[in-house]
Parts: structure tokens; C-alpha cells; sequence
């Protein structure tokens, strides 16, 4: 991620312009920096635990049950939108909304500022999203809005989002939740 | 025939031994070999587990798309079959592409244009295809000599460009390419470039790792975007183009989308310096002041001038550029420190490679860029021709 809130109107400069790209295996990308993985994972937590309308949006990879795997993730979804306190918005799928969004009820990748605007929403975690999908949305994202956002990404991660973990399966998510719920016992949250 | 089926966790379908893409260019022993470059394409091909292979095989080009179809004969290949033409080949490598299935073609000249707007959606559709792309004339008038204009029609499609310089680099180069290719966070089309007859007509000694071993299959589950699947929802991409409801998305939606394509190219640096040990070549003299940058067989060229111009007591070095896209601009800069002219000769009369030259260095370097000599329509490249562009330069008055 390169810089934080609006970008005018425009969603440029892309964070990969600026120098950044996605973190190595191993490793996770705070703003500009490569981390160690618990410590984006304790910021992670911290940001949406004290940011106004926290919201997860869990996208299609993991609404569906296609798999065992997916099954797994989406009931630790639901575990972790508890710990974080945080609501949670879906991305069912990829299509643009006819005639309009419910940003009530959904986010979609075309417009995903809308959801944001509409619901207040300034800390929101990415996951589930097929890659393209995220990256589009989340350069929007960071040009329209003030959201702080996060990807947590099964493949390479996401460096337009402002914290980005790479190859999260099942186990990395128990670890998160566990990591969470240190940090809102620090916070008293 | 060979079908997925036959595939099992050690083997492939022809049961050659699957191994990493490190294994095959970096660890297995390698024996010498001697042939053109659209036979080591075979060869190439051969090694990679391709699913699918289209192709318009015109003449002439060259015989690589025959050799590919000799390999599904040979049950090598997954599915071979022609298009009606090149932009019907093109068409048909994207829904290959899109549905799961590496795939690769080759094409040339005319037939790279006739199939452009397909590279565009290529890569706007995030599909890892591969395109070996053998450059010789486009018309008019009609040439099929080698002369890599059509390049520079590619530059801006949001696929990647390599290219190679000789035989062995073909070899190696169309291996690594579908592995970076197939990246998550990059997973763009590739066109892997050489030069039309210099390399794919000659006949040049190379070192091929055995033929009973081949890359790990493609996992398109692995895909930034979902593969085509019914059984996978929401595998709707075709079939709800945003572009076509345009009226109901962000008018960000479209920027973001070819700014997301052109970051995926920049995301393959890293994989490319791993494979390809960086993205530029330096031979010469590091200290030199004069430098050639180049491309292709223009680096073989250049290379010949280095070595003559320094029997005449003059220093210099050639910098061959492996990647065009994403271009090598921070390598490009190290290299050219303290260097006072850069030549950049090239098979073309454009000179597109100078312009991109020129783009990297605005502003930030102090380097002459002199665009030269070009060739084009077949002519060869004497290193007489490059000795001359230099002296002329270095010493007006006398010349060469």
C-alpha cells in the first residue's frame, strides 16, 4: 500500500507504482513495510478493533460452500467478525448490481465505494475474493474513501490493500483469532 | 490420446516425471544438442506439461506450430487444433486460457496484427497463455524477412514481453515464462520474442535437459480470477462483462481494472530476476563509457562490435535488456552509470527500443542515447555497421 485515503479522483498512483509489491512467502506487508506476519496480525486486529464500523467482507471463495476447506474458513469467518466486533457485508459475486447496489446488504468489486460510503465504514478486512476482483476494488477503494483496508489473501496478497497477509488457509485464521483476542483483552474492547 | 485422467501425482499424462520449473532450467543434467529454434521450441514444449496448443500454421513462418502438433501425435500435448485464422487462434488460446488449460501458439509478422485485439483482452481477462512470437516483417510491402516492427505494436497490450537472443534462451525462456506466468499475483499472458529466422531457422548448439521430465501441471484453481467452470460459482465473467452494463459501475471500475493488468507485469519482476538471474545482461567492459543497448540478436551483434572496438583500443559493454515488459528501467540506469554515449542498434526502422530507452533515462540520467544503426526487411547487422554509428559519433571528423 502506498498512501492512505483519497487520492482525488482518480485511483492512481497504484501502490505497485510506487515501489511496493506483494510481500514475500513468509512475510506480511504493512503500509510500505515487509513484516513479520504476527505483527501485521496484531495491527490488523488493533485497527479494526478500534475503528468506527469495522465490517469484514467475505467474498465469494468462501459464501460457498464448493469445499471442505471453504466450509472451515467462512465458520471462522463468523468467529472472527465476534472477536473483532465488526459487522459483515458479502460480495456475493462479481457482476455489477442492476439497477443499483443495496449497500445495505452487499459490496461489489465495480463499486465498492458505495458500501463504504453508504454504511460509514473505516476499517474493512478483504476475504474470499478471487485476487483481481480485490485489487480492483481495493485500488477504488483507497481512491474514493478513508477506509483502512485489509487483505487477507489465501494466494500472493494485496498491496493496495493498507495490510495485506499472504497464504492464509484455515490455520493462519485460528492463529489471527487467537492473536485478536490478545489484542481486545489489551484494549479492553 | 492423452487425457488428465492419465495424470498422477508423480507423472504426467505421456509419463514423463513431474518436477519444479528450478529442478528443469537450474539442476538437471543437460546434454548437447544441435538445432533450430522452432525445434527446441518442441523441445521446450515438450518439458511443460501443455494442455492445449492452437495454431494457424501459415508458411511460411515457421515450423514451430507443426512441431507442437507433432507432440500431440506423440501424446506430449493435451489438445492441438487449427484456427480459421490468426485473430480465430488468438480467440480460441483465451478460452483454452480461461478455462483452466496452459496453452501456447506462435505466430509472426501479419498474423500478430491480424490477431491484436486479442492480446488486449488477454490480458484484461488475466489468462497465463503463452505466445512465442517470432518476429519478421508486417506488410506492406509483403517481406518475410526477420525485422521486429510488430514488436513495438505489442508494448502496450498488458502482456509481458521477454526476449531471447539465441537458441538456448528460447529454450529456457519459454519454460520459465509459463511458471512466472502462472503466478497468482501476476498471472498475465507472456509473449517470450526472438527474432524470425536468425533464431528460429538456425541451427545452433544447445544444452536440453533429458526429455523424461516435465513441469508440474497448471493449477488454475490457483487463478485471480475463476477459471470457467459451472460446477464453480460464480464463474460468470463472460457472461456478465461489466463493460456492457457500464451505465450500473464505477466509472473507476475500468482504470482500476487496466491498472491492476499493468501492476500484474510489474509484480513479475522478482519471479523474472529469479529465472532469468536478472533482467539485464552486461557483457564488456564495466567501466566503459560507451554502451550498447539492446535486444534480441542486435545483442549478439553488438557483442561482435564490443570485441572489435576493443582490439581498436576502445571500451564498451552491451546491455542486453531480457524483459521489455516489465521494462528493466532500474537496472537499465545502474548499468548506464558513468557511461557518456548508449547506442541502441536494432532490426527495425522505428526504433522502438530507443524510444523506450530514452523514456527510462528522461531525467534521470546523463547518457546520450544514439538510435543506431537499424536494419530492417531482413538486412544483417555487421558489426562493421555498429563500428561505424560509434566512431562517426566518438570522432566526427575522421569517422570510421
Amino acid at each position: 500500500m502506498a498512501n492512505q485515503g483519497p487520492t482525488y479522483y482518480s485511483p492512481y498512483p497504484t501502490a505497485v507504482y510506487e515501489g511496493v509489491i506483494t510481500p514475500p512467502e513468509g512475510k506480511a506487508l504493512l503500509l510500505t513495510d515487509v513484516v513479520d506476519e504476527e505483527i501485521a496480525m496484531r495491527e490488523i486486529a488493533k485497527v479494526m478493533l478500534t475503528s468506527e464500523n469495522a465490517t469484514i467482507f467475505p467474498g465469494p471463495q468462501v459464501l460457498y460452500g464448493y469445499n471442505e476447506e471453504a466450509k472451515k474458513k467462512a465458520k471462522l469467518i463468523k468467529e472472527m467478525a465476534e472477536v473483532l466486533n465488526s459487522k459483515m457485508i458479502p460480495m456475493y459475486d462479481y457482476r455489477p448490481k442492476y439497477p443499483k447496489i443495496d449497500a445495505e446488504v452487499e459490496i461489489n468489486p465495480n463499486h465498492p465505494n458505495l458500501t463504504i460510503w453508504h454504511n460509514n465504514i473505516k476499517a474493512a478486512i478483504f476475504i474470499g475474493v478471487h485476487c483481481h476482483y480485490a485489487n480492483v476494488a481495493l485500488k477504488i477503494v483507497r481512491a474514493e474513501t478513508d477506509c483502512y483496508t485489509v487483505a487477507i489473501c489465501g494466494l500472493s496478497g494485496h498491496e493496495d490493500a493498507m495490510a495485506t497477509l499472504r497464504d492464509q488457509h484455515s490455520s493462519e485464521l485460528e492463529k489471527f483469532i487467537k492473536i485478536a483476542k490478545e489484542v481486545k483483552a489489551e484494549l479492553g474492547k | 490420446m492423452s487425457t488428465i485422467k492419465d495424470m498422477t501425482e508423480t507423472k504426467n499424462w505421456s509419463g514423463q516425471t513431474l518436477v519444479t520449473a528450478d529442478h528443469m532450467l537450474f539442476e538437471a543434467p543437460r546434454n548437447k544438442h544441435f538445432m533450430t529454434g522452432s525445434e527446441v521450441l518442441k523441445e521446450a514444449v515438450k518439458r511443460c506439461t501443455v494442455d492445449a496448443s492452437v495454431s494457424y500454421p501459415i508458411t511460411p513462418q515457421s515450423e514451430a506450430a507443426h512441431l507442437i502438433g507433432e507432440l500431440w501425435a506423440e501424446g506430449y500435448v493435451g489438445v492441438y487444433f487449427r484456427g480459421e485464422n490468426e485473430f480465430g487462434v488468438m480467440s480460441e488460446v483465451a478460452g483454452c486460457s480461461m478455462a483452466g488449460a496452459r496453452t501456447i501458439t506462435t505466430t509472426s509478422g501479419p498474423g500478430t496484427l491480424r490477431a491484436m485485439e486479442n492480446f488486449a483482452q488477454w490480458s484484461g481477462t488475466r489468462i497465463p497463455c503463452q505466445l512465442i512470437l517470432m518476429a519478421r516483417g508486417i506488410n506492406s510491402p509483403l517481406t518475410i524477412q526477420p525485422d521486429n516492427l510488430e514488436v513495438s505494436y505489442m508494448l502496450e497490450t498488458g502482456c509481458m514481453i521477454w526476449y531471447a537472443e539465441n537458441v538456448q534462451e528460447l529454450f529456457d525462456m519459454s519454460i520459465a515464462a509459463f511458471i512466472v506466468a502462472e503466478k497468482p499475483d501476476v498471472h498475465v499472458p507472456i509473449v517470450t520474442v526472438v527474432d524470425g529466422f536468425f533464431v528460429s531457422h538456425t541451427r545452433e548448439s544447445v544444452m536440453l535437459p533429458e526429455d523424461d521430465i516435465a513441469l508440474f501441471p497448471y493449477e488454475p484453481y490457483k487463478s485471480p480470477l475463476p477459471p470457467i467452470d459451472s460446477e464453480t460459482p460464480p464463474g460468470r465473467f463472460l457472461r456478465d462483462p461489466f463493460v456492457m452494463k457500464s451505465n450500473y459501475i464505477s466509472y473507476a471500475t475500468h482504470a482500476s481494472w487496466q491498472w491492476e493488468v499493468r501492476s500484474a507485469v510489474e509484480r513479475s519482476r522478482p519471479y523474472a530476476e529469479h529465472f532469468l538471474n536478472g533482467l539485464v545482461h552486461i557483457t564488456g567492459n564495466e567501466d566503459a563509457e560507451i554502451a550498447f543497448v539492446t535486444c534480441g540478436t542486435a545483442s549478439h551483434q553488438a557483442k561482435e562490435g564490443q570485441r572489435e572496438l576493443e582490439k581498436l583500443g576502445i571500451k564498451s559493454k552491451v546491455i542486453k535488456l531480457r524483459t521489455i515488459r516489465p521494462f528493466p528501467k532500474k537496472e537499465l540506469l545502474a548499468a548506464l552509470e558513468g557511461v557518456k554515449y548508449a547506442f541502441v542498434p536494432e532490426f527495425n526502422v522505428v526504433g522502438w527500443l530507443e524510444k523506450e530507452v530514452k523514456t527510462a533515462l528522461y531525467g534521470k540520467s546523463d547518457t546520450e542515447v544514439v538510435g543506431g544503426p537499424r536494419v530492417a526487411g531482413g538486412m544483417s547487422l555487421p558489426a562493421e555497421a555498429i563500428i561505424q554509428e560509434v566512431m562517426e559519433k566518438i570522432n566526427p571528423v575522421k569517422g570510421a
